[in-house]
């Protein structure tokens, strides 16, 4: 379908974090909350400008840490007003007690994660175990790849999360470092068509305030003998349906803004040059990019290799993962972060998941810990690997990348 | 047994790490751990009975520098941190560096309980009216009205003093100083070292690069006698580069009065007494400010109480004392048993 209507292009040159602010902006929220942490800092910082230059009408608080700042926007979201915050590493850890109350109310907010390598040792760089170690908790997950997928992605999450089938939180992750603080040409969206695309504000959600309706929120369950446990139980099957909900609600909203402002991302996973491959790589965030250019380069050189970037991680994707990778012999998934317990990487585990129903092997490769680049050599070495497991079909070891590189 | 210390008497350099110091040049932290390291050595410790307890933030990179045990920790966290450490081993001599965000934004919570409970750590405050590690966004101690990148149209939070929370707190033992007057941050620091419990200090620190000269007036030789009056336990609030200007109580509130003029002697100012039982007085001092009036240095209270780690270990001896010392054998076996029916 055409584009309903083709708004004069307006580029700006900026990196992550400012594109991030530039969404924000746009979706007209009504109240941020704030404590900073490297590298999230420049982007409130950015939003504390927008709103100073009277761009943005926002409420803006800087509290005294994040436990704080989520708790804020709780109350903010509670009076139906649209809240946003950005944090990463310690600061999500601090934030967890609230952080995991959220989804649970059915808070529809919007959080960016600019990823960062936990702790210990204490590292500033980037790596997706903050995220990671927070996936089941009930927010949607999203991952960025690039600059414009941020700024698309951060306005797209508002329609996400507040949309009635789904109304859960929403994180939209973009990675420290790489793309917080690399620059480039983004397009922005004309502020009137973004108005139009994130439709009637609607603050009807499950536990908003409403005086014609009034609650206390969150009571205390009863235990096992009374209808403390069905309730409950009713309560997580319906934030599983939501979560279930979101995955065509989000190939929705992709499409929509595909008609509205021409630039198509992929929802859910994006498959690359997996026409006729043999070989797949599964990626996530901005890793994806030095990928793409390893397989060009495979390609090149006559392997049949493609790649499936997962953006959206949770809800999983499983169906739509498992049927870009039907085709393969081999898969070689590589992650920024670890799952402790199995001694190998999160989105592998995933992936093996969505793949039960085939006997395709896949391995497990961890890389980008702390900042570390996964260059197209990297990269190159992971396909290496997945011929090799094409071929001998016997389990792997995870494939420890940058290690000593 | 004899201490390595009466063998080889330590010295500064003792104290000195091999770590690069990544402070930006000009940062008031040096003078602080300058000091710090002089002092240690006069304190009869053994080096290994050194621990330097910190959070996240500039300030918090001390421990690096220090050849003692040390941790940086979590960002607010070091005194909760600290606490467990003293309490498990009294006989340490445990410090916390910590910064104005560090202390009393994200760690605020810990701050006050470590000044109530009144455990054997020295607090050392950095506190330069900034987040610097995070390249200066407004704190805590930050002035109203301030523009930072994060108060773009200026900060509309009031900010709080670190010497009336602590005193609000409880504290035993709250000071003042200031990075330029490396005399005085020494004097302080060998003070709160020799105090039982805790033992709060609080260094006005300048960030040269996101807050230069937040204490200006006070370290500009032509103006810090005017800016600051030295607190000295039982002689009166006098200052100024004459020596001639004083602090009166009228009524409940401070008067700023020029000795000599309108018959005011030393007699009618008021007069330090750091230990004086109730807290008002230090809590009045606490509320001095730049510019109406001079910023109080020095020790603002200092109160003996029982520390905490002595009560503890107290408590747990009484408690042996009176009934013996436990036999897990006759606690299972022991008459404090029901039926379940
Ligand atoms: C949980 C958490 N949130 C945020 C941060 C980011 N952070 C590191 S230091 C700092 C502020 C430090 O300010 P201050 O304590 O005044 O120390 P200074 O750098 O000024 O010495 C912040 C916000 C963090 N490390 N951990
Ligand atoms: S930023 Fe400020 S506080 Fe931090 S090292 Fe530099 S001068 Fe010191
Ligand atoms: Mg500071």
């Amino acid at each position: 379908m055409n584009a309903v209507l083709q708004p004069k292009p307006n580029y700006i040159v900026c990196d992550g974090n400012e594109a991030a602010a530039w969404a924000v902006s746009l979706a007209q929220v009504d109240m941020v909350a704030v404590y900073p942490i490297t590298p999230q800092s420049s982007l409130v910082e950015y939003l504390a400008k927008f709103i100073a230059d009277g761009r943005l009408g926002a409420e803006i608080v800087d509290v005294e840490g994040e436990h704080s700042v989520l708790s804020v926007l709780q109350g903010a979201t509670l009076a139906g007003a649209r809240t946003y915050t950005a944090s990463c590493g310690p600061g999500l850890a601090f934030m967890f007690e609230p952080y995991m109350r959220t989804p649970g109310m059915r808070l529809p907010m919007v959080m960016t994660i600019v990823t960062r390598d936990t702790l210990t040792p204490q590292s500033v760089w980037g790596g997706h175990q903050d995220a990671m170690s927070v996936r089941e908790v009930g927010w949607i997950q999203i991952y960025c790849e690039n600059l414009q997928e941020i700024l698309d992605t951060t306005i797209m999450a508002y329609r996400i999360a507040e949309h009635h089938d789904v109304m859960l939180p929403v994180n939209v992750c973009h990675d420290g470092n790489y793309l917080s603080f690399a620059t480039g040409r983004v397009e922005l969206p004309d502020a009137a068509e973004v108005a139009a695309f994130l439709g009637q504000r609607d603050v009807n959600w499950h536990v908003a305030l409403d005086p014609d309706r009034p609650m206390a929120v969150d009571p205390l369950t009863g235990g096992a003998g009374g209808p403390g446990p069905a309730l409950f139980v009713r309560y997580r099957k319906g934030q599983c349906q939501g979560m279930q909900n979101s995955l065509a609600v989000i190939e929705e909203v992709h499409a929509d803004w595909a008609r509205r402002f021409g630039r198509h991302h992929a929802p859910l996973v994006e498959a690359y040059r997996m026409d006729d491959a043999e070989l797949a790589l599964v990626t996530l965030g901005s890793m994806t990019g030095a990928a793409k250019d390893a397989v060009d380069e495979a390609r090149a050189r006559g392997q049949k290799v493609g790649l499936a970037k997962v953006k959206t991680y949770r809800p999983f994707p499983a169906k739509k993962l498992a049927e870009i990778l039907a085709p393969v012999k081999a898969v070689a998934v590589v992650d920024r972060s670890v799952s402790f317990g199995w001694n190998c990487g999160p989105l592998y585990q995933d992936t093996l998941a969505a793949l039960q129903a085939s006997n395709i092997p896949a391995m497990s490769c961890i890389g980008g810990l702390a900042g570390a680049d996964i260059t197209i050599t990297h990269f190159a070495r992971v396909i290496e690997a997945c011929a090799e497991l094409a071929e001998k079909r016997s389990p792997v070891d995870t494939l420890w990348l940058n290690e000593h590189d | 047994m004899n201490s390595p210390n009466d063998i080889h008497p330590l010295t500064k350099k003792d104290f000195e790490s091999d770590q690069d110091v990544r402070w930006c040049p000009g940062c008031g932290d040096y003078s602080v751990l300058a000091q710090v390291q002089k002092i240690l050595p006069t304190l009869g410790i053994a080096r290994e009975n050194f621990a330097f307890i910190s959070g996240i933030g500039c300030s918090s990179r001390f421990p690096y520098y220090m050849e003692t045990y040390g941790m940086h920790s979590i960002h607010g966290r070091a005194p909760a941190i600290a606490t467990g450490l003293k309490l498990s081993r009294p006989e340490l001599s445990v410090w916390v560096v910590t910064g104005d965000g560090d202390a009393l934004a994200i760690g605020g919570n810990h701050f006050i309980h470590a000044m109530r409970r009144n455990i054997g750590l020295k607090i050392i405050l950095l506190n330069n009216r900034i987040y610097g590690l995070t390249k200066g966004q407004y704190s805590p101690t930050s002035e109203m009205g301030k523009r930072t990148k994060s108060t773009p149209m200026g900060s509309i939070d009031r900010p709080f003093s670190p010497v009336a929370l602590a005193l609000g707190a409880g504290a035993t033992f709250v000071a003042r100083s200031v990075d330029s007057d490396v005399k005085h941050v020494a004097s302080m620091l060998e003070r709160a070292a020799a105090h039982k419990g805790t033992a709060f200090v609080e260094i006005l620190q300048n960030c040269v690069v996101f807050n230069d000269d937040a204490y200006g007036a006070l370290s500009n030789k032509a103006t810090r006698a005017d800016a600051g009056v030295f607190l000295e336990h039982g002689k009166p609030l006098v200052f100024g580069k004459d020596r001639n200007k004083g602090i009166k109580l009228s009524g409940w509130s401070p008067e700023l009065v020029t000795l000599g003029e309108n018959a005011v002697s030393e007699a009618d100012l008021v007069v330090h007494d750091e230990k004086a039982a109730n807290g008002g007085l230090a809590f009045f001092l606490s509320q001095l400010e730049n510019p109406q009036f001079p910023v109080p240095l020095g020790v603002f209270r200092d109160l003996e109480e029982p520390a905490y780690e002595e009560l503890n270990k107290a408590m747990a001896e009484g408690a042996r004392a009176t009934k013996g010392p436990g036999d897990l054998g006759r606690l299972l076996n022991g008459g404090e048993t029901w039926t379940i029916k």
